[in-house]
């Protein structure tokens, strides 16, 4: 009796949770769908979810329109340069926040993150004219190093956050054992904190590969990635609407992929030490 | 002696991330705080006399601003309110068994991947368009005036869009601090017949408070930059209906081009923010401490 | 070999691998333009530029028009140097040649013929007898309207008709049930929107912007007439969202077949004439736009142009390119490859004096006159102290005209009245002004 009930009880929550995970899901969905359909048909009345002249067109223009492989690789590198980067120089500094706390390590770490409220643009001009005296306008050195700085500061507490979690035991086992403070990071804490490591940079190259104010301002063409690519869709001339959606599948495809393979390894360091 | 070693290294091992920061700050701030009392407009080059005070002073006194003020508070708390309500809600439900869990995460996750510049141009031409969107065509489905939500509504329509986003990061941080709630703890409730209600307000919800800091802690700081998602849909308006700080700064700085009365904005903001920032610091530190 | 040198070398073979692959004799040109249909067919066409000229290769910055002037504006007003071809409008050239900012074409060719370009257009590209930039397609704005609904409605629209008429058509045609609204026009804020169209519809009304002295005229009835008059029409017969509307949503509308009429930029008649993209291609009419018998129509005055920022440092093969993509052959080579209807518009006599083209486009005579029409020296009924029909061509425009649009679309939207639009126009075009220190 009793199983039937949570039989049925579970197929309720079942549909209930199906539902809106689908509603989440339908837009990527649509956008994908549209995208192969002719222009008409994507503003047909009624909308066609299936049953409509399947066509690859729209990738095929938006391809001839804009070098798509160019921005995807200039996208790859400046988010995966930035985050390799940017776990360089935070993995030492959450270390010793976490094994090594001063009565101003949280203070140290909530200016960290303030930083990340300042308004992007009221900065603009300023590091604009940095770039053309340094020669780094539109170079993807230039956007892996402000990519790197915008960053820095979730990749330090995540990592903090997960570090803090090790046991201090097994960091003075290891001392005992006369190990330096080199060996001590590389044998004994990283694999530790490998999951959390990975998880962080997952995250980063997601928040990285999506940033679309300082990678549109300080790109031209050569260094351009996916933001450039799809500003220059946001309003062509005329109906659009399949055109737009084989853009902006194009733009999301890699990550949302990426975001897949890993989605056990990210929503498990996912947690920002919210978690004890 | 090995604490003093210790402690050295440590500073030593901050230094790269410190510096660098301070420097990412402090270059721009010092920029900033300069430009703003300049009479600098990029369209007119050459002497950019000294004007004191006032670019604040207009930049304080515009009725935009006052308005900015409003709908930046009014975006963050809406997409917060819906996204801690509405992720506490789907993860209690993704807590339970359910058949292709798996599947429904996936599913659920992917809006959190999305660029803002696509999610807002999906949404505004797609979905929201009152002649060719498809809730338009619901709309007309059911007999009704379709409604024309960027300008009917804009702010609203706003936060729909940036909830879509960050719902699922809400929902999966909380689903896993829903997950790590000690099993016999809840049983132990179960068994002393506290009602389900009464066992989420006394136990769940407790526990939850972390996580939940966490995400508004985060989600605030991304959500007082919300700009793409403006520029994309309504350009801030009708009116200033939907302009938030960041966008008022940013149409003084790229649509008029008036660096000096942006940079004053900037200087404005970075104290709001950091105002933000010390409240927030007050609520995050006592709920991590523990 | 120390660490050092091996770094360093490192570096620069990673330099040189980045470099390399643009070619090494090659000169590189880098163009910024407007994700308009016109500059993606140029950049569709260029294989014919790299075959006379193979040693200049060509990179594209294709944007969204505001991105897009947000970018350029940036980097030429901080020398940044990026692009050596920039697509400006007509509001910007004079403004930027006057700061230096744009270096003169003399060097276009002897092939180039600069009499044939239209002098309308022409003249605001000229500043002390010199061309600053050459225009690749010009535009003025008219009304667009189906001719089988005007028919089915008993209607008959005259060459040049009035406001008055344009409205009581509107009313006629609009059949809500059926998705078809009798006028679409712009309503989305911007300087470039729909203050483009209201400004030039504010001149047949006999308003102005400022008066001799600089001193905003939003308080005035002429102005409060153009909005009333505005508001009203689009509430009672133009389409939902308006508000949201600018050009590109209009024309996807139009070509949907959801609008009587569409008052907007002349080079739309080549896109809702095409059937490939139109729907109501073979019924559409077109007619000056509108006036209100005191002299001025409401039409405006554009044209996309191609300038070369005095920072670059390969003038020369940038002029080369200029060159190409505004002359004759060009045109030519268009209506070879996609026919007399998309030939760059607006921008020489030769073009209207062609009899293929006159056959192809029904339009053309309809775009020059009106183009001829606009004259940016004397756009109103009242004297001006400014030069521009649908803009005022002094560089705080662009902010005041943003925000002013931002007011009249928050009137459209129902979101404020007429009046207290009006009044903030008023009040912030004033503080503006007051700011930039008018007059000067």
């Amino acid at each position: 009796m009793a199983r039937r009930i949570t039989n049925r009880r579970k197929v309720v929550i079942s549909l209930i949770a199906w539902s809106i995970a689908l509603a989440l899901f339908f837009p990527i969905l649509w956008t994908f769908l549209t995208s192969f359909k002719t222009e008409g048909d994507a503003v047909a009345t009624p909308p066609q979810f299936l049953f409509f002249h399947w066509t690859t067109e729209n990738y095929i223009e938006v391809q001839a329109r804009s070098d798509y492989f160019l921005h995807f690789f200039n996208s790859v590198v400046i988010a995966v340069g930035s985050t390799l980067i940017g776990l360089a120089i935070a993995i030492p500094a959450a270390w010793a926040m976490a094994f090594a706390p001063t009565k101003r390590t949280k203070d140290i770490l909530m200016w960290m993150l303030s930083t990340k409220m300042m308004p992007p643009v009221g900065a603009l001009i300023p590091i604009y004219l940095i770039f053309r005296n340094m020669g780094l306008l539109d170079s993807r050195w230039g956007l892996v190093g402000v990519l790197t700085l915008i960053n820095l500061p979730i990749i330090v507490w995540m990592l903090y956050t997960y570090f803090k979690e090790i046991p201090g035991e097994i960091l003075e086992a290891a001392r005992m054992d006369g190990a330096s403070l080199m060996k001590e990071i590389v044998y004994v804490l990283t694999p530790m904190a490998v999951p959390g490591i990975a998880s962080t940079l997952l995250l980063n190259i997601i928040l990285a590969w999506n940033e679309a104010f300082w990678t549109l301002n300080l790109s031209t063409s050569e260094a351009a990635p996916l933001t450039t690519f799809i500003a220059s869709y946001s309003s062509p001339e005329g109906l659009f609407y399949a055109k737009l959606s084989a853009a902006s599948t194009m733009a999301i495809a890699p990550i949302l992929i990426l975001g897949w393979f890993s989605q056990k390894q990210l929503v498990r360091g996912l947690t920002f030490g919210a978690v004890k | 002696m090995a604490t003093f070693h210790t402690r050295s290294a440590a500073r030593l091992m901050m230094a790269p991330s410190v510096l660098l920061l301070f420097a990412w700050m402090i270059v721009p701030l010092a920029t900033t705080i300069y430009f703003s009392t300049l009479n600098y407009n990029l369209l007119s080059p050459g002497d950019h006399a000294f004007l004191g005070i006032t670019n604040y002073q207009y930049f304080l006194t515009d009725p935009a601003f006052f308005d900015a003020l409003i709908n930046t508070l009014l975006l963050v708390g809406g997409v917060l309110f819906i996204t801690i309500i509405g992720g506490i809600g789907f993860a209690l439900l993704l807590d339970q068994q359910i058949y292709g869990q798996g599947i429904v995460r996936i599913l659920a996750i992917a809006p959190f991947f999305v660029m803002p510049t696509v999610a807002a141009l999906v949404w505004k031409n797609m979905f929201m368009n009152p002649v060719n969107g498809l809730f338009a065509y619901f709309f007309r489905l059911a007999g009704m005036e379709p409604l024309d939500w960027l300008a009917s509504i804009p702010l609203f329509s706003i936060i729909i869009i940036v909830a879509w986003q960050w719902l699922p990061f809400a929902t999966l941080i909380l689903l896993t601090s829903l997950q790590s709630l000690d099993e016999e703890q809840k049983e132990a409730a179960e068994m002393d017949g506290a009602s389900a209600f009464s066992r989420f307000i006394y136990l769940t919800l407790p526990h939850m408070a972390r996580a939940i800091t966490v995400v508004i802690l985060i989600e605030t700081i991304f959500l007082l930059s919300v700009f793409a998602e403006i520029l994309v849909t309504t350009n801030g308006g009708p009116g200033t209906d939907s302009t938030n700080l960041t966008y008022l700064i940013y149409s003084q700085a790229l649509l008029q081009f008036d660096i000096g009365g942006a940079s004053a904005g900037g200087i404005v903001a970075v104290i709001l923010a950091n105002i933000v920032a010390i409240f927030l610091v007050r609520i995050v530190g006592k709920n991590l401490e523990a | 070999m120390t660490l050092k040198t091996i770094l360093l070398s490192a570096c620069s073979a990673l330099m040189f691998a980045g470099v390399s692959t643009t070619g090494a004799l090659a000169e590189t040109l880098t163009i910024a333009t407007v994700n308009n249909g016109d500059m993606v067919r140029m950049q569709k066409l260029t294989d014919d530029f790299k075959t006379k000229n193979p040693d200049i290769e060509l990179k594209w910055v294709t944007l969204e028009e505001n991105v897009l002037r947000q970018k350029v504006t940036t980097d030429i007003a901080t020398k940044g140097g990026q692009y050596d071809i920039v697509t400006i409008g007509t509001y910007e050239v004079p403004i930027w040649a006057k700061q230096g900012w744009l270096a003169p074409l003399d060097k276009l060719g002897d092939n180039y013929d600069v009499n044939d370009l239209l002098p309308a257009i022409r003249s605001g590209l000229t500043s002390d007898g010199k061309l600053y930039a050459a225009p690749f397609y010009g535009e003025s704005s008219m009304v667009m309207y189906r001719k089988d609904l005007f028919e089915k409605a008993g209607l008959k629209m005259p060459d040049a008709p009035t406001w008055e008429f344009v409205a009581d058509a509107a009313k006629k045609i609009t059949d809500k049930k059926g998705e078809v609204y009798g006028i679409c026009l712009r309503g989305k804020a911007g300087w470039g929107e729909n203050m483009a169209f209201l400004t030039a519809m504010s001149n047949s009304f006999g308003a102005r912007w400022f008066d001799e002295k600089w001193n905003a005229q939003f308080d005035q009835p002429e102005w409060k007439k153009t909005l009333e008059f505005y508001v009203k029409m689009m509430k009672e017969d133009g389409p939902p969202g308006a508000s949201s509307n600018g050009f590109n949503e209009n024309l996807a509308l139009f070509q949907q077949g959801k609008c009587g009429m569409w008052i907007d930029a002349t080079v739309a008649a080549s896109f809702v004439a095409d059937p490939k993209q139109s729907k109501v291609a073979d019924k559409v009419g077109f007619a000056l736009a509108p006036d209100n018998g005191l002299g001025k129509r409401g039409n405006w005055l554009w044209a996309w142009n191609l300038a070369i920022p005095a920072s670059s440092k390969k003038t020369d093969a940038a002029e080369k390119f200029v060159s190409w993509a505004t002359s004759k052959d060009y045109t030519n080579l268009v209506a070879q490859k996609e026919g007399w209807l998309n030939a760059p518009p607006g921008t020489r006599a030769s073009l209207y004096a062609n009899a293929d083209y006159q056959k192809a486009a029904p339009f053309a005579k309809m775009t020059l006159d009106s183009i001829n029409s606009a004259d940016p020296t004397k756009p109103t009924v009242k004297p001006v102290p400014y030069v521009g029909v649908q803009f005022v061509a002094i560089p705080e425009f662009q902010g005041i005209g943003t925000a002013v649009g931002q007011q009249f679309s928050a009137a459209l939207a129902g979101q404020s009245t007429v009046d207290q639009a009006l009044k903030s126009a008023q009040q912030l075009t004033t503080r503006e002004m007051k700011k930039a220190g008018y007059p000067k």
